[in-house]
This record gives C-alpha cells, structure tokens and sequence, in this order.
C-alpha cells in the first residue's frame, strides 16, 4: 500500500508554511502523519501537495509561564503523557494523551495534528474542553485563538481556515486540577466508541470547578454542561456522581448521535453515562485514566 | 520527482533519493536491505515493522522515508553486538518467545525501548507496552517471560545494555 504520487515541501518555520498554504489552498498539512498517512495509503486521500511541517522547532515542546501551559501542536502524545508540567497542570490532557494507541503510536502522533484532523472518535477533543483549551492558530493575516468550544465543528471539520496553522495549545495551569478520562475502545481500532474527559478541582469537599466532554458520542467533541451544572457545588461522592451521570446525553440531539456498525446510538448514548460515571469518579479519586476491554 | 536524504541506519550512513512517497519501511528492506522490520499489516496496527526512529519505537510503515531525513534509524539487524545477541534476543531465544518469527523483530525492538525507558518492568507494564505488536502464535505468555529475562539479564550486565544502534 502506497500512497499516490505527490509534491512534498518542507518548511522550516512557521511563516514559510503559512506562505505554502496561501498559494496551495488545496494541500494537505503533515505533521506526524498518523492520520494522514493511513488516509492516503488506503487510497481515501490523494493530496497534490503534501506540506511537511514536522521540522518546524518552533512548534515542538512544553512551556510553562505565567500560570499558562503552551504545548507546540507538533509535540506527539509521548511527550505529553511523560512531562511533569503536563502530569501537574493539565492532568485531564495527560491521563487522554496515554490513552491514545499504542506506544509506536504515541511517539509519532501529535497533539496537534489529532485536533486539527478533528476525527469524532479520536479521544484529545474531549480533554481539549474539559481542560478549557485555546487553540493559536497562525495564517496570512497573523495569530488568532479559538477556545476549544468553538474549535470543533463537526466531522473532521474545525475552525482552521486553509491557509492557516495549529500552532499551539494553550492551557490554563490546574495544579490543583484532577483529571481523568475514561473510554470504551472499539475492539478492533482501539479509538473511542465513546469517551469521557473531566478536569475537577475540589475544595473543602465542594466542586469547585469542573469540566466534563465526550468524544464519539456527536460527529465532534461536546462539552457535557448539564453534567457539569449537576456536578458544581457538589460533594462529589457515589450518589451525586452517578446522579449528575444520568444528565450526560441530556443536551444531544439523539437523532445526530453517531451510529455505525460499532455501536447503534442508543447504545452510545447507554455507555456515555456509564463513562462519565466512571471519568468522574475516577477524577473525583485521583486515580486517572480508566479503559474497558481490549485497548 | 525525487529528494535526497541522509539516513544512518545501524550506525552506518546512507544516502539515497527516493520518491516523497516511499515508506519507511520499504526503503530499508527494498532500497538498503535491511530486511528485518518486516511488513505486516501496512495499515499501523501489527507492529512487525517496528524499528527506533532517533531512539524512539515507531511503526515504519505509517513514516514516510522523507520525514526519517537526517534521523538515526535502528532495526532489529543493529542489536547484536561482535556477533553476540543482545539480551533481548537471548531472552526470546532462551524463553521461546516465538513460533513463526513474523512478528518477532518488531516485537523485539518494542521491549528494547521499554527497557531503556523501565529497566524493571512489572508483567502488566511489558504487557501495555507490547500492545501495538500483534503476535498470531504465541499468545504472549513466551513474550512477557523473554521480556522479563532480558531485564534481569540487562540489570545483571549493565554495560550489555548499551549494546544496540552503534
């Protein structure tokens, strides 16, 4: 399986890929290419021009500063899942990033390019909301950001303009944060059939704040604010957690609930509430990431 | 159209022009006859073509050779040192850790990054490492134990560990 012929250029900053993207509207941005690639060697993608972003240093690594965390959008899972900076301020992202593929996997593939592709099983959208993430997205005209409530829009579709860039994530820094996410896996891919993210912080036993998102439930990543509103102010023991649970399909239209021969809607619909139970009691513990079967 | 590029497979330097579109994978077996990462499913999920990108386990059918220019590339030929077996290759020798082979090189450059990473891995952390290395043979229960005696022996022999990619 080889992917088509194409043209291939390299830029080596963030301005020479931008000027790329402006006179070829039409090509396809790669980064770790663990989306891309399978797309084009199976023959569903066939792009003229393939933009290879991934010598670009400006846009790799983790900072911390200010009580903001900036992760470049080519740093791949691994290095998330392994920083200490991500481990204390943005737990939810790290406990997500470990949950994606396979270690082969998880040192390619990278952040960025996961929310950009935007795929509605993919599992970082959902931490990208519970975490309250901003996108920076750099085009011809200069930098803008997008929180992560406006960022997905639909199946493989987000607010990146063709000729713009994922540059960077930022993050509020949590250390105070718990975060968890918990998924069912499909049995054969190992991406989410339905997956929940929570970042919670907890204080004098009340929910202090808290932010609770679903992956593969909608054709994008969603924000559960009808769990979140049942969850706020709380002590979040057994009952008020597997009561605001039952609230987790309340705001979806579940005629738009994805349903595929993986898993019908309304079994969808069933394993989110069972999720979110699980990613919050999880998050309200401290004890991270949570996977049922084979993963 | 064709790049140049440079990369050093084993410690030893190539370079080549190939085409944006070539793998990885295909490069090293077809183009440099490096024939031990073998291609499996091509499609990112079996691991057989699991050989260290820069010192990192990475699936050589899902990077372009392109995306591997300037980067050291280790495969399983880049374990043995002067002719003796690096540890890994004792263990799943001594613990029969195979049946047919197909999966075994991937597998086995797999659990070396585990072991530079973890020298002292538990049964469930080899486990989490190996799962995107698929084994039709065995059912992993010769896997593990292989794993789990090349730690001992790595922890055992310290200076045997610095053994592959030079």
């Amino acid at each position: 399986m080889f992917p088509d012929e194409f043209e291939y250029e390299r830029p080596e900053t963030v301005d020479e890929a931008v000027d790329l993207l402006v006179d070829h509207p039409e090509a396809e941005i790669l980064a770790g290419g663990h989306s891309l690639l399978p797309t084009m060697k199976s023959g569903l993608a066939s792009p003229d021009l393939l933009v290879d972003i991934g010598h670009i240093d400006a846009m790799q690594g983790i900072d911390h500063a200010d009580g903001t965390v900036s992760v470049g959008a080519l740093t791949n899972y691994a290095t998330v899942d392994d920083s200490p900076v991500m481990r204390e301020n943005v737990t939810v992202f790290a406990e997500t990033a470990h949950a994606v593929g396979d270690v082969q996997v998880r040192n390619r593939g990278t952040v960025g390019g996961n929310l950009a592709h935007a795929d509605p099983a993919s599992d970082l959208p959902a931490a990208a909301l519970a975490a309250d993430a901003t996108m920076v997205l750099q085009g011809p005209d200069g930098e803008r950001r997008v929180d992560a409530d406006d960022f997905f829009l639909g199946m493989y579709a987000t607010d990146v303009a063709e000729d713009e860039l994922l540059t960077r994530i930022e993050f509020p820094a949590r250390p105070e944060a718990t975060g968890a996410y918990a998924k069912k896996p499909s049995p054969s891919s190992g991406y989410a059939m339905v997956g929940v993210a929570v970042s919670m912080t907890v204080d004098a036993g009340r929910v202090e704040d808290v932010g609770v998102a679903a992956n593969g439930i909608m054709d994008h990543g969603v924000r559960l604010d009808p769990v979140e509103d049942a969850l706020a102010g709380t002590n979040p023991d057994g009952e008020t957690v597997a009561t605001a649970a039952t609230n987790a399909a309340n705001d979806l239209d579940e005629m738009m609930m994805m349903d595929d021969l993986q898993a019908s809607a309304e079994f969808r619909a069933q394993l989110l509430e069972t999720y979110a139970e699980r990613a919050i009691t999880d998050a309200a513990t401290g004890t991270g990431v949570v996977a049922a079967g084979p993963s | 159209m064709t790049r140049d590029i440079s990369l050093t497979v084993n410690g030893t330097e190539h370079e080549l022009s190939v085409e944006p579109r070539a793998l990885l994978i295909s490069v090293l077996r077809d183009e440099l006859d490096y024939t031990g990462p073998n291609v499996g499913c091509e499609s990112s999920m079996c691991g057989a073509c699991t050989v260290h990108l820069d010192g990192e386990a990475v699936k050589s059918c899902t990077v372009l050779a392109v995306q591997a220019d300037g980067c050291d590339v280790t495969t399983v030929e880049g374990l043995a040192t002067d002719g003796e077996f690096h540890p890994i290759q004792q263990g799943f020798q001594e613990e029969h850790g195979l049946q047919c082979g197909y999966c075994t090189p991937g597998m086995m450059m797999t659990a070396t990054e585990l072991l530079d990473r973890n020298p002292d891995p538990s049964e469930e952390e080899i486990r989490e490492a190996l799962e995107g290395n698929l084994c039709r043979c065995t059912g992993y229960q010769n896997i593990v134990r292989a794993v789990e005696n090349a730690a001992e022996k790595m922890q055992q022999e310290p200076a045997v560990a610095d053994g592959g990619g030079d």
